[in-house]
C-alpha cells in the first residue's frame, strides 16, 4: 500500500504540471488528491444528501407540526404526533402485524433457501438448471406475483388452483383472503414472498458453501463423522455462520419494508381491510391517503426508522458483527 | 455395499425432491401464461382445469387496443425509467465507489460510513419525507421525479467500493507511468477491466427499477406517469376488470426482465457472491 502511494506521489505532479497552471496544480497536485476524491465521490454524496438526508431531516421537522395537506406547516404540536401515533391502535396493530409476519417469513425463508442451496450444491449435473429455476422468481415483481396468487392460485371464490386441489381431497372451499378466523390470509401473504425471495437467499448460501474448505470435510471423514446430519451439524452449519447472520439481517430489514404484496393482495375497489396492515401500508394511507396527514405520517416514519435502527444494531451486536469489522 | 446403495437411494430421493420443488416454483409462471392466453370464461370457470379449453393469442392485440388502459404508455415509462436509472446509478455509484476505494483522502472513511449509514434506514421508510421533498420541487408525475431520487443507491456504491478495493493496483500504476491522471485512468483502464461487476450491478438495478412499486405509486399520480407495475396494480384494485387482459398484461410485463435475467444471470450470481454482503 505504502509503496503504491509513493509511486503516485511522484507520477501525479509531473503529469499535472505539464497541463495546468500553479493554482490548479496546488489543488490537483501532490497533496491534493482531495480534489479528485471529491470529483469522484461528490456527485453521489450530493444526491444522497438531497434525496436521503434532507428528506429525513424534513421528516423529523414535520413530525413536530400539525401538517395536513401541506409541507410548510405553522402549527407546532411538539411531541403530539408521536403520542398520538403510539396511542393509535391502528399503528400499534401494524407493528404486531409486522411481528407476526416476520415470525413466519424469516424462519421459513431461511430454512427453504438453505435447504435448496444444500441440495443444489451437491448436484453433479443440471446444477445451473435448478439454480436458475429457483432464482427465476426474483425477476418477477411483487405486483405480478400478488396478481397470480390473488386471482389464480388462492382465489377466494369457487375457482382457483388451491381450492381445486382442496376439492380433490374432499376439503371445503376457502375464501383465502377474507377469512380472518382462522387467518388464512397469512398463508397467501407468506407463500408469495417465500416464492419470490427464497432463490435469492439460496444464491447467498451457495456462495457461502463454496467458500468452505474441502479439507474440513476430509478431516471429518477421517474422524469417522457420518456424511449427512453429523457433517452438516458440526462442519457445514458452523462454517455458514457469517452468511446466516447476513441472511437473517436482510430478511428482517426486508420484512420491515413489506408493502407491495400486502397492498396488492388485500386492497380492492372498496379499500383496505382493517386486518393485516403492516407499518408501511398504514403509513401510506395515513400520509398520502385521504386527508394527507404528513405530520402524523412523518412521526410514524421516524418511529419506524428508530425501531429498525435499534433492531438492526441490536441484531448486529448480538451476532458480533461489530467485533468482526473492528479487526 | 450396503452403504453404497443407501447413498444412491439418498441421491435419487434428493433429485426427486428437487424436481418436485422446481415444478412448484414454475407453476406460478405457468398460471400467468395460461390465464393470459385463455378466454375469460376459462379463468372464472368453476371447474378449474390445468389446460385452458383454447388459446387466444388475440388477447395480446386486445390488450394494446384497449384505449381505456394506458398500458403501452406505462411500458414506455417503465423502459425509460429502468434504463435511465440503471445508467445513472452505474455512473454515480461506480465513480463514488472508486473514489472511496482508490483515492487516498483523510476523511474517506467518515464519508464511507455516512453513505453506509443510509443503508440502515430502509429506503421505504423515507417515502413520506421524499414525497414531501419531490412534491415541493414540483416533480410529482414527472419522469424526473420518478428517476432522479432513485439514482443514489448506497448499496450499489458499497458493492463497487468492495470490488475496487480488490482491483489489481499494477494496472493503475502502469496507466500512471503512461501519464494518465485519475480521470483518464478510471475510464481507460479501470472501467474496461471491470465489465462483470458493471453487468452484475446493472442487472440488479434494472430489475429493481422495473419492479419497483411504492415510489412510482406515490409519485406517478397522473395516468400518463404510470409505470407498468402501477398500471397492473390499478387493474387489480378496480372492480371492472377483464381477467384475461390483466394476465396477459402481467405476462408481457415480465418478458423484458426474463430476457435481461436469462442473459445476465451468471453475472447476477457472480455479483452477489462478490459483493461481500455475506462476508
Amino acid at each position: 500500500m505504502s509503496l503504491r502511494q509513493e509511486g503516485r506521489r511522484q507520477a501525479i505532479p509531473r503529469q499535472r504540471g505539464s497541463r495546468q497552471g500553479g493554482t490548479a496544480r496546488k489543488w490537483a497536485g501532490v497533496q491534493n488528491r482531495t480534489l479528485w476524491f471529491w470529483i469522484f465521490v461528490g456527485p453521489f454524496l450530493l444526491g444522497l444528501g438531497v434525496f436521503t438526508y434532507i428528506p429525513l431531516g424534513w421528516s423529523v421537522y414535520l413530525s413536530f407540526f400539525d401538517a395536513h395537506n401541506t409541507v410548510t406547516p405553522s402549527d407546532f404540536v411538539g411531541l403530539g404526533n408521536y403520542t398520538a401515533m403510539l396511542k393509535n391502535e391502528a399503528f400499534t396493530d401494524s407493528l404486531w402485524t409486522f411481528l407476526v409476519f416476520s415470525l413466519f417469513i424469516v424462519p421459513a425463508t431461511y430454512a427453504l433457501s438453505l435447504a435448496l442451496a444444500l441440495m443444489v450444491n451437491r448436484l453433479r449435473h443440471a446444477q445451473a438448471f435448478f439454480r436458475s429455476v429457483f432464482f427465476l422468481p426474483a425477476a418477477c415483481s411483487y405486483v405480478v406475483a400478488a396478481l397470480i396468487w390473488k386471482m389464480s392460485l388462492f382465489n377466494g371464490v369457487r375457482f382457483g388452483l388451491a381450492n381445486t386441489v382442496l376439492g380433490w381431497f374432499g376439503g371445503d372451499q376457502i375464501a383465502w383472503l377474507s377469512t380472518t378466523d382462522p387467518p388464512w390470509y397469512w398463508a397467501v401473504i407468506v407463500t408469495v414472498r417465500l416464492w419470490l425471495q427464497a432463490g435469492f437467499y439460496m444464491v447467498l448460501f451457495l456462495a457461502g458453501l463454496q467458500r468452505i474448505s474441502p479439507t474440513l470435510y476430509e478431516a471429518a471423514a477421517v474422524d469417522g463423522a457420518r456424511p449427512g446430519w453429523q457433517v452438516f451439524r458440526h462442519i457445514t452449519f458452523p462454517q455458514l455462520r457469517a452468511t446466516s447472520v447476513a441472511v437473517v439481517l436482510l430478511l428482517v430489514i426486508n420484512a420491515f419494508q413489506a408493502f407491495d404484496e400486502f397492498y396488492n393482495l388485500l386492497s380492492d375497489a372498496r379499500g383496505y381491510p382493517p386486518y393485516a396492515r403492516p407499518p408501511l401500508v398504514y403509513l401510506y394511507y395515513t400520509a398520502l391517503g385521504q386527508g394527507q396527514n404528513l405530520g402524523l405520517g412523518s412521526a410514524g416514519a421516524v418511529l419506524l426508522a428508530l425501531i429498525i435502527a435499534v433492531v438492526t444494531v441490536g441484531q448486529a451486536k448480538w451476532f458480533g458483527l461489530g467485533r468482526k469489522e473492528a479487526q | 455395499m450396503r452403504d453404497d446403495s443407501r447413498v444412491r437411494a439418498g441421491r435419487a430421493l434428493r433429485l426427486a425432491l428437487l424436481i418436485a420443488l422446481a415444478l412448484l416454483f414454475l407453476i406460478p409462471f405457468y398460471l400467468l401464461v395460461r390465464n393470459g392466453l385463455a378466454a375469460e370464461s376459462d379463468i372464472t370457470s368453476p371447474e378449474w382445469t390445468f389446460f385452458p379449453s383454447s388459446l387466444h393469442w388475440g388477447n395480446v392485440r386486445e390488450l394494446f387496443g384497449d384505449t381505456s388502459v394506458p398500458y403501452a404508455r406505462s411500458l414506455l415509462n417503465s423502459a425509460l425509467i429502468a434504463v435511465a436509472t440503471t445508467l445513472g446509478t452505474l455512473l454515480l455509484a461506480s465513480l463514488a465507489g472508486y473514489g472511496l476505494a482508490r483515492i487516498p483522502y483523510r476523511h474517506a472513511n467518515k464519508v464511507f460510513y455516512a453513505i453506509l449509514g443510509t443503508l440502515m434506514v430502509p429506503a421505504a421508510v423515507t417515502f413520506v419525507p421524499s414525497f414531501v421533498l419531490v412534491s415541493s420541487l414540483g416533480w410529482i408525475s414527472t419522469l424526473r421525479g420518478l428517476i432522479v431520487p432513485t439514482l443514489f443507491s448506497a448499496f450499489a456504491c458499497f458493492v463497487f467500493r468492495q470490488y475496487f478495493l480488490g482491483f489489481p493496483g499494477e494496472l493503475e500504476d502502469a496507466a500512471r507511468v503512461d501519464g494518465l491522471g485519475h480521470w483518464r485512468t478510471y475510464w481507460r483502464v479501470v472501467v474496461p477491466n471491470s465489465r462483470p461487476v458493471f453487468a452484475a450491478v446493472g442487472t440488479i438495478v434494472f430489475i429493481g427499477a422495473w419492479n419497483s412499486f411504492l415510489w412510482p405509486l406515490v409519485i406517478g399520480q397522473d395516468r400518463n406517469a404510470w409505470t407498468v407495475q402501477v398500471a397492473l396494480s390499478s387493474f387489480t384494485t378496480s372492480q371492472v376488470v377483464r381477467l384475461h387482459e390483466l394476465f396477459i398484461a402481467a405476462a408481457v410485463s415480465i418478458v423484458p426482465l426474463l430476457v435481461v435475467f436469462l442473459f445476465f444471470q451468471r453475472w447476477i450470481v457472480a455479483g452477489v457472491e462478490r459483493s461481500g454482503i455475506d462476508d
